[in-house]
């Protein structure tokens, strides 16, 4: 039942792409005859290419090391230690409460206007995934935090005098109850990553964004922006698709 | 022998007194009934007697070893080692199950045996099953908790603590959370339990249950026991205003 919308949704997806060409056509600038148009489009496609390649490392490499981390983050603001609390809700406030953009800025050239550590390339693809982590960091552990709060007491009441340990308790009577309480929201915020990570032209990162700009600009066509947007709606399609699978798996037990 | 021994146990919530002086002890194969109003402190008793609720003075000890000694007035936990081993002796039920809900039936009873108590797992599914065929409920072993009755739950958990090879078993109003008939089926699984002679401490308002099962009543009002002995005496001509007055409201 699930299934069928989000295909239908991918085909239309794809169909947005004649679409464009055909608008394409119609515009004088672009072509005169379809077959131009075709060309056109390839064309665009294979310039974005690299940037779509640069989006999608961004977002790999933001889930890979935002999610674990945000484990620990949410363990640090759950922590006994009211000084580790403090810290990380503070850490998660400034996360939440300032740009994103003005993060990846400074992971990028703090380190070079207070230490003078000359700037690399290679450094500002890791400026934009250490930015992205950390700030990503913070919103999975805010959301893990309610998906370990929806567990009630209970279950750790059961648990503890069953003899099992805390960490026994945790690994596996709650993470598992948690895991299943924030895959929807989880879900949220992995489809606003891979709209964000257009953000990373604030330091400059070459990603898909960032070329179809380019090439809009330079054809004074909006049309390569479009193809940009219909690639970001087709991965996200798949991300929805995905999660809903990993939603369903899960759906094994209810409450 | 005395299964379970608790002297002078208190315990205050903030600025509330719960438990103001309260001392008991329980017989192996004994089955004891623990009754009261509202508030008098029932559950506060078992958690602390499960070591859910740290007591702040008093003792604890489970067949004769200490898990909580009385320094200066203060209660003093045993080292975790101490306390782990004494956490085998007793099992707790609740009135609202508490079972896991990502787990299986079968899996629910077995988990802890196999990795808690590093037991045989082939000998703990065997005994898990014969406990589901006790309770009735052998064909459900691979239904998930959220699948059964109310009544099948709380067999369940029942099966659960009783896996754990306890000596004695504490429940804290396991028929609260059912409806008449479903009550009657666990009665029955404690009835038979009794029957077994399994060490027993169990809060109810099933008044009737408490008289024909329980070798001994014990009466708790605001925080200390008013009265208790054999169920005949304590249910049929309570010497105490308060539990005439309990038992006259209960009754109707
Ligand atoms: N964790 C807690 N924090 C503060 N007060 C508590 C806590 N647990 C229990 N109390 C209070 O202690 C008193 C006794 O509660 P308890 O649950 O032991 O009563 P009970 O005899 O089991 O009642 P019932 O028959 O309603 O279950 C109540 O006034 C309750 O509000
Ligand atoms: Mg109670």
């Amino acid at each position: 039942m699930k299934k069928k919308p989000i295909i239908a949704m991918f085909l239309f997806g794809l169909l947005l792409i004649p679409a464009v060409l055909a608008s394409c056509g119609k515009i004088p600038a672009a072509s005169s005859s379809g077959g131009e148009g075709f060309n056109w489009l390839l064309n665009v496609i294979s310039q974005l290419s690299s940037g779509i390649w640069a989006s999608l490392m961004l977002f790999a490499f933001t889930i890979i090391f935002s999610m674990p981390l945000g484990l620990l983050v949410c363990f640090a603001r759950r922590s006994r230690f009211k000084v580790v609390e403090l810290i990380t809700k503070f850490y998660i406030s400034i996360m939440r409460g300032t740009p994103l953009m003005l993060q990846l800025i400074v992971v990028y050239y703090g380190p070079y206007y207070v230490f003078k550590i000359p700037l690399t390339p290679q450094y500002r693809t890791y400026a934009a995934i250490i930015g992205f982590a950390l700030n990503y960091a913070a919103y999975f552990a805010e959301i893990y935090r309610s998906g370990i709060e929806a567990v009630p007491k209970g279950q750790y009441e059961a648990a503890k005098v069953l003899g099992y340990t805390r960490a026994q308790t945790f690994m596996k009577i709650v993470f598992p109850q948690m895991v299943r309480h924030v895959i929807p929201p989880v879900t949220n915020e992995i489809i606003t990553l891979v709209k964000d990570t257009s953000l990373a032209f604030a330091i400059t990162y070459i990603e898909m964004f960032t070329i179809a700009k380019q090439l809009a600009a330079a054809q004074s066509n909006i049309m390569p922006l479009f193809v940009a947007g219909i690639f970001y709606y087709l991965f996200n399609l798949i991300v929805s698709f995905v999660m809903g699978r990993i939603e369903k798996k899960m759906n094994y037990y209810t409450h | 022998m005395k299964l379970l021994e608790i002297n002078n146990i208190k315990k205050t919530f903030d600025d509330l007194e719960v438990l103001k002086d309260i001392s008991i002890s329980v017989e192996e194969g004994e089955v004891v009934s623990i009754l009261g109003p509202s508030g008098s402190g029932k559950s506060t008793l078992l958690r602390c007697a499960t070591m859910l609720e740290t007591m702040d003075s008093g003792t604890l000890s489970y067949c004769g070893e200490s898990a909580v000694t009385e320094v200066d007035g203060k209660s003093v936990y045993a080292p975790k080692v101490q306390l782990k081993k004494i956490q085998n002796y007793f099992g707790l039920v609740f009135q609202n199950f508490n079972l896991f809900p990502h787990y299986t039936v079968l899996k629910n009873i077995t988990d802890a045996p196999i990795h808690i108590q590093k037991r045989q797992k082939g000998e703990v599914v065997e005994e898990a099953m014969s406990l589901l065929e006790q309770m009735g409920i052998a064909d459900k072993a691979d239904y998930y908790p959220c699948q059964l009755s109310g009544g099948q739950q709380q067999r369940v958990a029942i099966a659960r603590a009783l896996a754990m090879n306890p000596k004695i078993l504490f429940f804290d109003e396991p028929t609260s959370a059912l409806d008449p008939e479903l009550t009657s089926e666990i009665l029955k699984v404690l009835r038979f339990l009794a029957s077994e002679k399994m060490t027993m401490v169990i809060v109810t308002h099933e008044i009737d249950f408490a008289r024909n099962v329980s070798d001994r009543v014990i009466f708790m009002d605001e925080g200390y026991i008013v009265e208790q002995g054999k169920p005949e005496d304590v249910i049929d001509n309570p010497e105490n205003d308060r539990v005439r007055a309990f038992l006259a409201k209960v009754k109707g």
